[in-house]
């Protein structure tokens, strides 16, 4: 009967190699990569904890509670006590519930800007992509330009031209910059759609262009967008967290986000390294979790990987 | 009248830099409704340039195309973008060479097959998706349904290429263009997709072009047959006065180098010697001279004109005598 267990076992094996789907091939890659499930965990806990901040955080990130042990003349600050772990920032409020609640922000800054900047840049790479001709030159040429200014130079530009900082000005800043980074991706690879072999076939069941573009073409070049997506999660976060770091963040500071508090401290730096130190080492491995999750998934996708 | 014809065919190709280049070259053949037409001959003598230019597939830019293709009294060449789109996949049908590239990677088969007949039947998904699976059923893919659901690298090989000719003949087109459709699969799996094309275009009337560099599958398909040569057709005859007794000494050398089951014991196979790189331009003589045992003096001086030899097609100064033998290879 060993005999006969193992073939079957042998068929089960058989279909199921034959019986995946692009994602699914991707995705077994995935889950044996380590490095891809660190990345996953950090970024798992960072979500879960981002959302359910407004429970964990043991006390409001808003309420100025230890501000009587705050001594503005002698640089004093609350020090680490019973029901506060990491003691209190300049202004009496508790640090380790401010350090919770603003992954939130940081969660929403990174991931508005992003979606924000993959629409964009979505918009404009199918637009050069699946037009081209003069269409496709104005935006590659919009393009060149804008990638041809450092990012942060350019978002700290877009930044400063609201009158009134917002966290929505820091998200619209960093996800302009964003768009061009997806529109020549989306574009190069629209291009190589647009001479597949499968376009070809399409184009001569006399399929319509819109369904070419859209059906045929867009999908097949997703995938460096995809990866690019949860590179630019990380980029995001860090150059939201530098311009609120630059004072062109939002001002209201009652609730919390890593980028602020990093901001906020910055004359009181050397004196208290740790207000400084917990975000910028939060921002730090967010980032790097986005980072590796994205490295990973660009080698899984990335077709000549398969199998 | 014929249901395609193609009347002095030119494609001519002009790349920033370069010189223009000619593919395609003055072709003309007939179709007639139900026939089987092949046009053969090795690669880069502009077969599948001739068969993108019938279906308006090639760039506009960069390429240059002349001639008429007149597809049931309209010449396709003068229709417009939107005129052409209506007739691709509804009257005209195409099938390529290579069955897993010409499948959209992402999106299930059933999708694709239903794709054109919603698109040129007007069905709706539902009814779309049954006649789908009748379809499938015809080409002879086992288990339709489930193939259905399934995306085209779960497929066999030869299973993409049924799932392709289903496509391509889902709307029951007059014509259809086989672009080399067995190239890309196994031998065995080559002659039972070859068997099931002649019985779909029999039962359904279809009138087929059959692109191939393979002779044996012209052997066993084609009415009648055009052997290309560097964008010429240089014979053109029903397949067994070409087969029986192949006048033009490139088609001569084709059929000398296939093994043939009827050869006598000990006969050598002989391939043609050089390659298609050899040719010289056909303006300045026979693009096949360097490569040609019967070349003449006059061949690289005046460019043979096509003849009427006893209902076939010839161009060439200097034909191979009826009944000689395969021609033994030259030492160099
Ligand atoms: N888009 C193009 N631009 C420039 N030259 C081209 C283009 N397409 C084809 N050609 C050239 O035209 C010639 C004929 O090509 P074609 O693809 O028709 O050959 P073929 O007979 O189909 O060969 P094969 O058996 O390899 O498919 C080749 O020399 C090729 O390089
Ligand atoms: S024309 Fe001359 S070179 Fe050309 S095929 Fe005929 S004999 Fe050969
Ligand atoms: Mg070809």
């Amino acid at each position: 009967m060993a005999l006969g267990v193992s073939k079957k076992e042998k068929i089960d094996d058989l279909a199921e190699t034959a019986g995946v789907s692009l994602a699914a091939s991707a995705w077994k890659r995935l889950k044996r990569s380590p490095v891809f499930i660190i990345g996953a965990v950090i970024i798992g806990i960072f979500i879960v904890v981002s959302l359910l901040s407004p429970w964990l955080a043991p006390h409001d990130p808003s309420d100025k509670m230890l501000i009587d042990q705050v001594v503005k003349a002698r640089n004093e600050i609350p020090p680490a006590q019973p029901g506060h772990p990491l003691g209190g920032d300049l202004q009496g409020r508790d640090f380790f519930s401010r350090l919770l609640v603003g992954s939130q922000q940081t969660l929403i800054v990174g991931v508005g800007a992003t979606l924000i900047g993959l629409t964009g840049g979505l918009i404009l790479g199918t637009l050069a992509g699946a037009i081209g001709g003069w269409v496709d030159s104005m935006v590659m040429r919009l393009v060149d330009v804008m990638l041809s200014l450092p990012s942060l130079l350019l978002a700290f530009s877009i930044a400063a031209m609201f009158a009134r900082p917002s966290q929505f000005t820091v998200i619209l800043a960093v996800a302009i910059v964003q768009i061009p980074v997806f529109a020549r991706l989306l574009r190069g690879s629209m291009l190589a759609q647009r001479h597949s072999d499968h376009v070809l076939a399409a184009t001569a069941l006399g399929v319509k262009k819109g369904a070419i573009v859209f059906r045929h073409m867009l999908p097949n070049s997703l995938s460096p967008v995809i990866v690019q997506s949860t590179l630019v999660l990380a980029t995001a976060i860090i150059e939201a967290a530098a311009l609120s770091f630059l004072g062109l963040g939002n001002p209201d500071d009652r609730i919390p986000e890593w980028g602020q508090m990093l901001g906020d401290v910055q004359n009181v730096f050397d004196t208290h390294p740790h207000l400084a130190a917990w975000p910028a080492v939060c921002i730090i491995i967010v980032a790097l979790g986005f980072t590796l999750m994205g490295e990973t998934l660009r080698e899984a996708l990335d077709p000549k990987n398969r199998r | 009248m014929a249901l395609l014809e193609v009347r002095d065919l030119t494609v001519v190709f002009q790349r920033r830099g370069e010189e223009p280049f000619r593919a395609v070259d003055g072709v003309s053949f007939d179709v007639e409704p139900g026939q089987t037409v092949g046009l053969v001959g090795e690669s880069g003598c502009g077969k599948s340039v001739t068969s993108l230019a019938i279906m308006g597939l090639l760039p506009k830019r960069g390429a240059t195309v002349t001639g008429t293709v007149t597809y049931d009294g309209t010449d396709l060449l003068k229709l417009s973008d939107k005129q052409m789109r209506d007739k691709r996949g509804s009257e005209l049908g195409m099938v390529f060479q290579d069955p897993l590239s010409s499948l959209n990677p992402v999106i299930p088969i059933g999708i694709q097959v239903t794709e054109v007949l919603e698109r040129h039947r007007g069905l709706a998904r539902k009814e779309a998706m049954i006649e789908a699976k009748n379809l499938l059923d015809k080409v002879g893919i086992p288990d339709p349904n489930r193939r259905l659901k399934e995306y085209p690298h779960q497929l066999s090989g030869g299973m993409r290429q049924r799932a392709l000719i289903a496509i391509a003949l889902a709307c029951r087109p007059k014509l259809l263009i086989a672009d080399e459709p067995t190239t890309a699969l196994d031998v065995t799996i080559q002659a039972q997709i070859l068997s099931l094309m002649k019985e779909l275009v029999q039962d359904l009337g279809t009138a087929l072009v059959m692109i191939t560099h393979d002779l044996g599958v012209v052997a066993g398909l084609c009415d009648e047959v055009n052997v290309l040569y560097g964008g010429k057709v240089v014979e053109k005859a029903n397949r067994h006065p070409l087969f029986a007794e192949p006048r033009h000494p490139y088609t001569h050398g084709l059929l000398s180098s296939i093994p043939r089951l009827d050869a006598a014991p000990g006969e050598k196979l002989t391939p043609i010697k050089g390659s298609v790189a050899d040719n010289i331009p056909w303006a300045q003589g026979c693009a096949f001279a360097p490569r040609c045992p019967n070349a003449l003096d006059v061949c690289v001086q005046v460019t043979p004109a096509e003849e009427d030899q006893l209902g076939r097609l010839l161009r060439c100064h200097n034909p191979v005598v009826p009944g000689t033998p395969a021609a033994e290879e030259v030492p160099v």
